[in-house]
């Protein structure tokens, strides 16, 4: 008897909590998070990725931040501009979403940046690494919080000179905005270091076949450094071992070329290639290895550097809610605390926002090895807390022109 | 020197993978005046039976018959189904065949979801032969010699064989060859289903090397019809030439002049047209 009393008078307490002032959220709703990628089409893997890294964090937090609700709107831009700009307008306009996190490729960054600040809803970029973004041309409403494409290639330039030894390199890259900062970060500490770019290729994105190209690569070069994106990562090391160049030229490059979402897929032609980047999967902390087992059990894959930016995208979302109690509809404040977030155990390592923007954080030299009959990024060396603008200073580097397909010029060609 | 040999041998053997492309669909061109939107979606989803195949298998070349024969079916399908009853129809055929595409395309969203794969090739088909200081992947010469084999035995069948000339007949004229007792149904049929194995053949071929993935069917017609434009609809040594040279134009042109890669493809083409508009090898 007694039992079934104190039963009542607890569910009578909870009813009478249930009916009273509700605090001022609860009226608002779930806060709306959108997210756009390419889900189908040639960088589909990578937009996979992508989503499921921030699906991860949410499904972790219970779909609760700050005490609400989170909805999560998932728009597939097939990784087109246009039906980027589309996407944006049908999250903003259509689903009223708080907050977006979302983007692939460089080009598709700066495509949709003015069209955020239009809008003055906060959006993430946890991938698109648009070097003005956070430079010349920054974006109000736009919080960067993956890197700038030339961020990792800066100490790599560097390091490739005085540690790998190589003189002369011939570059093959992407030719849009992201390839362009990537090989131009590589290009100038290169050079300042003491090398020589000899050669610069530029094959157009989603190239099927790299022969055209291969076949002009310069014979007396030390290595080639390749910038490789989505499906062309998948195609490239298998053409450039077949083409007899892997046995004569070692194979460095940008991150995304030898990214954990293509590893899986490579055989043995990717043994070796060494890369700069924010994240490797193969980095060994608790937090990262936590990361990797839990999201292996879930998607049974990998995560790649596209899981790992838009999980911790997600936390981050979290962390600036919470700082201002869930209040995301007053946006100036939302933003305002999205600049602010700091997180020190992030899988890929601490990470927070310099003055014009860009996470400061730890940019890893991997190297393709195989262990247990897997493909896995072997951190061999670790440059910590690096700004997009590493060694420079930030004025004097925003006196010289965004990186380009002929910036820094090809004085060795 | 070397980047002239290494080039052109380039440009040859992605002609060759075009040949496997177009061959088809030259014939269908010819004898059944279709424009075959749907061509494009059998080198997709070629390449995706013969993915299933090698995940199943790890047999390539059971995943190149398997691929070709089942998309061969699949053709069949769609030609018996509705093709045949537009005969004549072009404007309906067009859209029925475009319809396939878009259809197909999703289809191939649906079952083996939104990511590129590559088709692991045999270890045999791997790394180069050198020549000196040239160096030939081994998997491009291998396509160049499977074009080259199924160019020899269409052209034998078609020059050599009662088939051959009945099918020459009715793309010739299709009415004549009705009326001395040809079944031309039944030979646009068989045509059909060719092209359509031959053009998934193409798919599980260049899934070795430059994978299978989503758009990848709507990415490859132009070229296709590049092809058959050039060489002259319904013509073999058309089809062969025109394959040639795309392949040789798309691969210099590239090299030379890599921000004009669709200008010096195209280019040449509308040059051709204005000069022979039933192509190099067409009759009208």
């Amino acid at each position: 008897m007694g039992k079934k009393l104190l039963v009542s008078v607890v569910g009578v307490l909870v009813l009478v909590a249930g009916v009273g002032p509700a605090p001022a959220w609860a009226q608002k709703g779930p806060i709306k998070i959108g997210y756009q990628g390419p889900m189908t089409g040639p960088a589909a893997a990578v937009g996979k990725d992508m989503a499921n890294g921030l699906k991860m964090y949410l499904d972790e937090v219970g779909h609760q931040i700050a005490g609400r609700k989170v909805e999560l709107i998932v728009e597939d831009n097939q990784g087109q501009p246009d039906l980027a700009l589309t996407k944006l307008r049908k999250l903003v306009e259509s689903d009223k979403v708080h907050v977006m996190a979302g983007g692939l490729f460089a080009h598709i960054g700066y495509a949709l940046a003015p069209k955020v600040d239009e809008y003055k809803v906060p959006m993430l970029y946890p991938v698109m690494a648009a070097d003005d973004l956070t430079q010349r041309k920054p974006a109000k409403w736009v919080v960067r919080t993956g890197w700038t494409g030339s961020q990792p290639s800066h100490p790599f330039g560097e390091w490739v000179f005085k540690t790998l030894g190589y003189k002369k390199v011939v570059v093959i890259g992407m030719d849009y905005a992201f390839g362009w900062e990537v090989v131009g970060g590589f290009q100038k500490s290169f050079e300042e270091a003491g090398g020589q770019v000899i050669q610069k290729l530029w094959p157009p994105l989603n190239t099927a076949d790299f022969a055209p190209y291969l076949a002009q690569i310069r014979k007396d070069a030390d290595a080639v450094f390749a910038l490789m994106v989505a499906v062309s990562s998948l195609r490239f090391p298998k053409q450039y071992q077949d083409a007899g160049l892997k046995a004569r030229f070692p194979l460095i490059g940008g991150g995304t070329t030898f990214d954990e979402f293509v590893l899986p897929s490579l055989g043995d032609e990717a043994i070796g290639g060494i890369s700069p980047l924010i994240y490797s999967a193969a980095l060994d902390t608790p937090v990262n290895k936590r990361f990797v087992k839990e999201y292996r059990a879930k998607f049974g894959k990998v995560p790649s550097y596209y899981s790992e930016t838009y999980y911790t995208a997600g936390r981050w979302i979290n962390e600036a809610a919470k700082a201002i109690g869930g209040n995301v509809e007053d946006n100036e404040r939302f933003l305002a605390a999205l600049r602010k977030v700091e997180i020190t155990d992030a899988p890929r390592g601490p990470i927070k926002l310099d003055a014009y923007g860009n996470p400061i954080q730890n940019i890893y030299i991997r190297k393709v090895e195989k262990k247990d009959g897997e493909l896995w990024n072997t951190v061999i060396q670790t440059f910590p807390a690096v700004s997009q603008f590493w060694k420079y200073k930030p004025d004097e580097f925003l006196k010289q022109p965004v990186y380009s397909r002929d910036f820094p010029p090809c004085k060795y060609c | 020197m070397e980047f002239w040999v290494i080039q052109t041998f380039n440009g040859v053997s992605y002609g060759a993978l075009l040949f496997l492309l177009a061959g088809g669909l030259s014939l269908i061109f010819g004898m059944m005046r279709i424009v075959n939107m749907t061509h494009g979606s059998y080198y997709l989803l070629g390449g995706y039976v013969g993915l299933t195949v090698i995940w199943g298998t790890g047999n390539f070349v059971l995943a190149i018959l398997a691929g070709a024969l089942v998309i061969a079916l699949v053709g069949l399908g769609e030609y018996n189904t509705f093709l045949k009853r537009l005969s004549g129809q072009e404007l309906g055929q067009v859209l029925t065949t475009m319809g396939f595409a878009l259809i197909f395309q999703d289809l191939g969203l649906v079952i083996w979801g939104g990511e590129p794969y590559t088709i692991r090739t045999p270890a045999a088909l791997s790394g180069s032969y050198q020549l000196g200081e040239l160096y030939f992947p081994v998997y491009r010469v291998f396509i160049v010699m499977v074009a080259a084999a199924v160019a020899v035995v269409l052209w034998l069948v078609l020059e050599r064989t009662r088939v051959g000339a009945m099918i020459r007949a009715t793309v010739d004229d299709a009415e004549m060859a009705r009326g001395v007792g040809i079944n031309v149904p039944r030979i646009s049929m068989g045509v059909f289903a060719l092209g359509a194995f031959l053009a998934a053949t193409a798919g599980v071929v260049a899934g070795g090397f430059v994978g299978v993935y989503p758009g990848a069917d709507f990415e490859i017609l132009p070229y296709a019809f590049v092809v058959v434009i050039v060489g002259g609809m319904g013509s073999l040594k058309g089809a062969l030439i025109g394959s040639l040279m795309v392949g040789l134009l798309d691969n210099f042109g590239k090299a030379f002049f890599p921000e004009l890669s669709y200008f010096t493809l195209f280019a040449p083409m509308a040059a051709i047209l204005a000069i022979r508009p039933t192509g190099l090898f067409g009759r009208a």
